[in-house]
């Protein structure tokens, strides 16, 4: 009896060990992991005209990263992710327009929070469901927003929209330039203290925990792991960062309207995330980037050229690589290493 | 008659048009998600393109309107078999998000491809004289388009019943919906099953798609904006039901119906609020397993 229950402590935290090392190893940088970062400081010197299209390029890719948490990590399928970003849009932009709170970082704070208490209360409740009834509650949540919104046009402005919002100078001191110089950098060093909260859930236990319950909910269950709970943990903070990637938006373009709420900003999001590649964090900005540069190169030539596009790129994607243009990379990596082996 | 009553049938026989028009659009949503659990999101992409090949039947080629809503449901019918056998078939066992994202890619390819050969602007359809004005129904003047509609919707209703409910396909069809593997175990063949239902299903969008010109308009962005629609219809009355189907899109056409007469600034808000009501209470719909 004693001699059993001393091998089974003996093995257990020997398995501790061993799970903590390889959750560790995981989390250890890698040094590819610079390349993104030094891409978009490139982007700042080389294209200095072009910022304000590049904040929102890091805006998606803030909006596909928080996606990518619930998504591609716990394998929650949503329809209606604007809905967050649409009240974190809102949230600034409110307080700028209606009630004169124009300081843009205690701004994101705020969009954090609000978004955040909406997606814990929706979360908390649609997270129980599943398959098309779960794809439809979260579609309908986002709609009902922006009917609420429309409802009460005077306050929302409507689908008109609250336009030349006004926010004061970052740390009081950096003013808005007409270039974006400035929300570019703002939006960029945003984006890296988000990413590295995320990055630091992804590869905690936590994280590992979601991972399991996208692979197989049944036997997080039968292991005791409060799946619910979990589930609406991470719902509420993919909802919060989601809502700082809209209150962003409404300060780089100093206007919104109700369209963020729209289905297609939804769909676009969730295209951004799966051509890049779900689950893998990275995946988030190279979605994104992709995405956003044809987009405006092509909608430019032709809007409809560019929807048929779009089609036909999620019909092969899903046909052909359904990892994404990072699995694609990461085939075309496996392939050579493989080929130096033998 | 008091005013109240005056509207009050109205909104009801609007109401009930409109349910006619969701339920010939949905019902085969709802028996090829039954079946095959199977999210088409291209399937208001197939009640689109219907709508087109009337306009182009009566408008460029001079065809009368109920015969062009008749070749519309059996060129997309047949159609549809296309993309069942060549797309479809290969994501049965995928996941949800990859059904989504393929036939969402479809839906948006066909509006695009819409927007090249129509244009943006929306399309309306000559109606033959029967079609216009109204129609007395002993008390009162009704819309005749909206009486035709309906009219229609509750023959195709008794049509799909009987073929479901009296015939040896749609016992077939039930017992695929109730248990697939078992189905399969006594000798039914659920694929071929499954790519009927799916051509009848399309066929019966592709009606839907031509009836909701009148109603509505037609243009490319009907695809998406209606589909949303339709999946509320089918996920409010269970997937894979006939009944349930039906009693959705009366609820929620009536409901959207009496939203916009009484509250107009609420507009769509009314439909939403039932369906998420409706959700949380019964998850899988009204007469959907749980």
């Amino acid at each position: 009896m004693a001699a059993s229950e001393a091998i089974t402590s003996a093995t257990r935290s020997e398995a501790r060990e061993r799970a903590a090392e390889y959750l560790l190893k995981r989390h250890r940088f890698r040094l590819a992991e610079t390349l993104p970062w030094l891409a978009a400081i490139a982007v700042y010197f080389i294209f200095p005209e072009r910022m304000t299209f590049g904040s929102q390029v890091l805006v998606m890719a803030m909006f596909a990263l928080s996606l990518d948490l619930i998504l591609g990590y716990a394998g929650i399928v949503t329809l209606g992710h604007a809905a967050f970003f649409g009240v974190g849009a809102y949230t600034v932009g409110l307080a700028a327009a209606r009630f004169g709170w124009s300081e843009p970082i205690s701004g994101l704070f705020a969009a954090a929070i609000a978004a955040g208490i909406v997606g814990f209360i929706t979360g908390w409740f649609l997270l129980r469901y599943r398959g098309l009834t779960l794809l439809m509650l979260t579609l309908a949540t986002a709609i009902l927003l922006q009917e609420t919104g429309n409802l009460r046009s005077d306050i929302s402005g409507g689908y008109d929209g609250l336009p030349g919002l006004m926010f004061k100078p970052l740390f009081g001191v950096f003013e808005y330039d007409l270039y974006g110089h400035t929300y570019y950098l703002y939006v960029l060093a945003v984006l890296v203290v988000v990413f590295f909260f995320v990055r630091t859930i992804v590869y905690s236990p936590f994280g590992q925990a979601l991972t399991g319950i996208r692979e197989n909910v049944r036997r997080m269950h039968a292991i005791g792991s409060p799946v619910h709970r979990r589930l609406v943990t991470v719902y509420t903070i993919a909802a919060a960062i989601a809502g700082i990637a809209g209150a962003l938006f409404t300060q780089t373009n100093a206007y919104v309207t109700l369209t963020v709420f729209d289905f297609d900003n939804s769909a676009k999001v969730m295209v951004m995330l799966i051509l890049g590649g779900t689950g893998r964090l990275y995946g988030a900005f190279v979605g994104a980037a992709v995405y956003m540069v044809l987009e405006d190169y092509f909608s430019k030539l032709s809007p409809t050229f560019w929807q048929f596009g779009i089609g036909l790129m999620l019909v092969l994607a899903v046909l052909f690589t359904p990892r994404g243009v990072l699995g694609v990379f990461e085939n075309i990596g496996k392939y050579f290493s493989e080929r130096k082996k033998s | 008659m008091p005013q109240f009553a005056i509207i009050a049938v109205s909104i009801l026989f609007d109401g009930l048009a409109y349910a006619m028009f969701l339920f010939i659009t949905s019902v085969g949503l709802s028996v090829t998600m039954g079946l095959m659990g199977f999210v088409n999101l291209a399937h208001g992409a197939f009640a689109m393109a219907g709508g087109y090949i009337v306009v182009t039947l009566t408008r460029t080629l001079g065809v009368g309107f109920v015969p062009s809503l008749v070749i519309a449901a059996v060129v997309v019918g047949a159609a549809s078999v296309v993309f069942e056998r060549g797309l479809y078939r290969r994501l049965y066992r995928s996941t949800d998000l990859e059904q989504v994202l393929l036939t969402i890619g479809l839906a948006f390819m066909a509006i695009a491809t819409a927007t090249y050969l129509y244009g943006p602007i929306p399309k309306s359809v000559p109606l033959p004289d029967w079609l216009q004005g109204d129609v007395n129904l002993g008390f009162r003047n009704f819309p005749s388009y909206r009486a035709f509609l309906i009219a229609l919707g509750v023959v195709l209703i008794v049509v799909l019943w009987y073929a479901f409910e009296r015939t040896n396909i749609g016992a077939k069809i039930r017992a695929a919906v109730d248990n697939r593997r078992m189905a399969e175990s006594v000798g039914i063949n659920v694929d071929r099953l499954f790519t009927l239902t799916f051509a009848v299903g399309s066929g019966l969008a592709a009606l839907g798609g031509g009836l909701a010109i009148q109603l509505f308009g037609l243009s490319p962005s009907f695809a998406v904006l209606y589909l949303v629609l339709f999946l509320i219809v089918v996920a409010v009355g269970g997937l894979g039901s006939l009944k349930g189907t039906l009693l959705a899109a009366l609820v929620l056409g009536v409901f959207d119906t009496a939203g916009k007469y009484l509250f107009s600034d609420a507009g769509g808000f009314f439909v939403y609020a039932v369906t998420v009501a409706v959700l949380l209470v019964k998850p899988a719909g009204f007469y959907g397993r749980e």
